[in-house]
């Protein structure tokens, strides 16, 4: 039996050869993201593990086969954890997924997105070939930044082996404030903060309240409180747990997700269907069975682009433009050439992300 | 490093009539260049031992004249490179004897600031410390700061991707920006990034950052601003020995402290600046650490006695924590003023940009001074300890015979040393031209050709910056010394790159 890196190059050059689509799995728990994919199943889950984690270098490795519960549980008994906050959406949840889906938490807006924290990649593309970019390293600039361009590609660019990401402390303290407000008031509060050098690491707007996570040095967080004031809440930790991985009452039902993603002073969007506001205004969860036109049009208008993150296929009167935002032709054109250019054969994760990608 | 010399392309006068005449059709007289005297001061960036004159230099003065530009070099297959205010350290910006310098030093406006999206959309040409002096009445600021933020534009630091002594906390210039308008060699606007933080698509907004002119012309950039720090602070350690500094520098990082600024300078460097800026430097120490905090007052306060609690246990002979602003300004001048300072006590000096895992931080620097005995050369370190970007700083005289050639070779085995460390050979500066020997080391084949690939997809002529960045299998080859990837056995065939 030869190793899990081996069989899964082996795996792709003969699809490769064949012309045959792979379909790359993780543990399947954001199959449900993007668009259907047709093909063989390429299981990634058996290479895992940390390859290397030193807390002092701020670095972990690990291999994309690897939970990421085991990464964090990891981390956390270092004092350190991965800034991005990622979803999960699942127990088994893997680091390659994670990094392919490019999606980030709670605290991305205060401290950044997935692809910052990418330092490298080693993966697989399109060939079988295996490629290291990037590094271990904070500060590295030699050679085009592949590392990011993967990260948020879905696969249609290579398969993930390995990456290394950028490790942050815990805070030492954290503290969720909560008040009522509308929506307006939620929208411009959460964009004057963020312009004063306050500890926020999290905002989100549901239900006619608004919900503040402070985090750092424990003076830090009190003084902050007594400035912003509001009710605490018992279990903050939870709290932004159930956003994170959309287990709060809002993602509950059948009605059709869609995630705008926006110019955070964006007014509330006129558009049926209760909303959720995260990401200091940026980013806006819509419960909706409306066009996917009038939606798309909606995130045009606030500077931005709609996914259609869960549900709502059948439904869909647009169905052509598939659950992404639609590029314009000359980025189309662009992100075609780029595909040819990892995977020349067009056998990774065809039309995840767009047809002909 | 330098060791193959650029190219001397004598000028083509027909071309550059030609070419001249068809940039003159869209733009005024005076922004197209050929005179010998009006091109010469575009012949080399802030690398300058390294000279081209360039065949024409325009001069764009919108976006429009610049995708024009480009369209034309399209058409006429002539070679572009773009430079903003041409301070880059690894000549990026060097010109081609047959190609058009395309300047957008003249594209220099602050278009808007948006103080409640903490927003600025700024043209390529605008200096990088402009941007954070216009945002600062609103309490905010652009948190990327290289030391030679003065001078240099911001169109630069994307292609860069520039860092700073801030960026272990702040991250580089791919993090702190949100959108890029882009010109393609076939002289089209694309849009990478978006009005949120996150765009449809590929992230070609991050793969745009640092590649150095190759992939397309930045007409515009939205850059994030940052609320200013309620205030800072900053400590100064000595230690007898750069191990027990670099091991300080581990230990505040255990103690889960970010600090905003983490930099360390050894006794050459010290005794190099201190007669030079009077920053109140102990001089007779290994080296020093400056380690900063900033946010709220109370995040400072808290902080900052935890690093000095810090900084004793692990050795320090010296800590003082910087008073007042006047003081902590004081402090860092010496460390900003490392480069120039060095430059007075030598008629040149050669700048070294690898980054290396930190914790081998005391033997590169033992290594380093091995090699400065083998080369007969002195070398001063300063380093963003933080991020583990090391800047050694080789001193020479250029008129001396053989001492620019040592130098090279002194450089070169720094950055080998890097690569054998788990590092790499570039951390905020570039590849350029100046070290594209060294990437050869850096990347296999394979690898060198996926770039290859990436960048045929945006410019497939091959017009955009040529031979810089990313060398041809060919050059490797010739260079001699390709890195052989996990064990390969053998030396690669030499495709069509």
């Amino acid at each position: 039996m030869s190793d899990p890196v081996t069989q899964l190059a082996d795996a792709i050059r003969a699809a490769a050869d064949a012309k045959r689509s792979l379909n790359i799995r993780g543990s399947g728990s954001k199959a449900f993201y993007g668009n259907p994919v047709t093909g063989e199943v390429l299981d990634v889950t058996a290479y895992r593990g940390i390859i290397e984690y030193e807390p002092t270098e701020l670095v972990i490795t690990a291999r994309a086969g690897t939970p990421l519960v085991e990464i964090e549980a990891t981390m956390r008994d270092k004092g350190q954890m991965l800034g991005f906050e990622p979803p999960h959406f699942g127990a088994a949840s893997t680091l390659g997924g994670c990094i392919a889906a490019g999606l980030s938490g709670p605290r991305r807006p205060y401290s950044g997105s997935a692809r910052d924290f990418v330092l490298g990649v080693r993966l697989l593309d399109g060939r079988g070939t295996d490629l290291h970019f990037g590094g271990q390293v904070m500060k590295n600039v030699a050679g085009y930044d592949v590392s990011r361009l993967i990260t948020g590609s879905l696969g249609t660019l290579g398969v993930i082996l390995e990456v290394s990401l950028k490790a942050l402390p815990l805070p030492p303290a954290e503290m969720t404030l909560c008040r009522e407000q509308t929506q307006a008031e939620a929208l411009t509060l959460m964009n004057e903060w963020a312009g004063k050098p306050l500890p926020v690491t999290a905002t989100c707007h549901v239900d006619g309240r608004l919900y503040i996570r402070l985090a750092g040095a424990t003076p830090a967080v009190h003084s902050a409180a007594a400035k912003l004031g509001g009710e605490t809440i018992a279990d903050g930790a939870a709290f932004w747990q159930n956003i994170r991985d959309q287990r709060h009452a809002f993602f509950a039902g059948d009605a059709p997700l869609w995630r705008l993603s926006l110019l955070s002073t964006t007014p509330g969007l006129a558009l049926a269907g209760p909303q959720l506001i995260e990401w200091g205004g940026a980013l806006r969860w819509l419960r909706s069975e409306g066009d996917a036109m009038s939606i798309r049009k909606a995130a045009r208008s606030g500077d931005g682009h709609a996914i259609r993150f869960r549900g709502g296929e059948s439904r869909d009167g647009d169905t052509r433009s598939g659950a992404f935002h639609p590029l314009p032709s000359a980025m189309l054109k662009l992100h075609k050439r780029i595909k040819l250019a990892m995977d020349p054969a067009g056998i990774l994760n065809p039309g995840r992300m767009y047809e002909g990608l | 490093m330098m060791n193959a010399p650029v190219q001397v392309i004598p000028v083509d006068f027909e071309r550059q009539r030609a070419v001249c005449a068809a940039l003159r059709a869209f733009m005024p007289e005076h922004n197209v260049l050929f005179d010998r005297e009006d091109v010469t001061p575009y012949e080399c960036d802030g690398l300058s031992a390294y000279r081209q004159v360039p065949m024409v230099v325009a001069l764009p003065e919108n976006e429009e004249q610049v995708c024009a530009v480009l369209e034309t070099c399209y058409e006429m297959r002539v070679p572009v490179v773009a430079r903003g205010a041409g301070t880059g350290l690894s000549g990026g910006a060097l010109p081609l004897g047959n190609g058009v310098l395309l300047s957008l030093a003249k594209l220099m406006k602050i278009i808007a600031i948006d103080p409640l999206a903490r927003t600025a959309r700024v043209q390529p040409g605008v200096r990088n410390l402009f941007i954070s002096e216009a945002a600062a009445p609103m309490g905010l600021y652009y948190a990327p700061d290289p030391s030679s933020q003065i001078a240099c534009s911001i169109g630069g630091n994307v292609a860069e991707n520039s860092g700073g002594v801030h960026c272990l906390k702040y991250g580089l210039t791919v993090h702190n920006i949100l959108r890029l308008r882009v010109a393609t060699i076939e002289g089209e606007i694309i849009e990478l990034g978006g009005g949120g933080l996150d765009a449809a698509g590929y992230d070609l907004l991050a793969l745009m950052t640092g590649s150095e002119g190759l992939l397309g012309v930045i007409t515009e950039i939205t850059v994030k601003l940052l609320p200013r720090p309620e205030c800072a602070q900053v400590v100064l350690a000595a230690f007898d020995d750069v191990a027990t500094a670099g091991q300080a520098v581990a230990n505040v990082i255990a103690a889960g402290i970010i600090p905003a600024g983490m930099e360390m300078m050894d006794q050459p460097a010290i005794l190099a600046v201190e007669p030079f800026v009077n920053a109140g430097y102990p001089t007779d120490v290994a080296g020093i650490l400056l380690c900063e905090s900033d946010g709220t007052r109370e995040e400072v306060a808290d902080e900052i006695s935890r690093i000095e609690r810090i900084m004793e246990q692990s050795g320090a002979h010296i800590v003082r924590t910087s008073r007042d602003e006047a003081e902590r300004l004081k402090f860092w001048a010496g460390r900003k003023a490392a480069f120039p300072a060095v430059g007075r006590l030598s008629p040149d000096y050669y700048c070294i940009d690898g980054t290396i895992p930190r914790k081998r931080l005391a033997e590169v620097l033992r290594s380093i001074a091995m090699m400065g005995k083998k080369y007969d050369l002195r070398c001063a370190n300063v380093f963003h300890a933080g991020d583990g970007n090391l800047h050694p700083l080789i001193l020479y005289d250029a008129n001396e015979p053989g001492q620019l050639e040592r130098t090279e070779a002194f450089g070169a085995d720094i950055l080998r040393l890097c690569i054998d460390v788990g590092g790499t050979i570039t951390g905020e500066h570039g590849v350029g031209v100046e070290k594209i020997d060294s990437m050869c080391l850096q990347f296999s084949t394979t690898e060198l050709e996926a770039f290859h690939a990436l960048k045929h997809a945006f410019d497939e002529h091959g017009l955009l910056n040529p031979g810089k960045a990313v060398p041809t299998l060919r050059r490797c080859a010739e260079f001699g010394r390709m890195h052989v990837h996990s064990g390969a056995e053998k030396f690669p065939e030499l495709p069509r790159f």
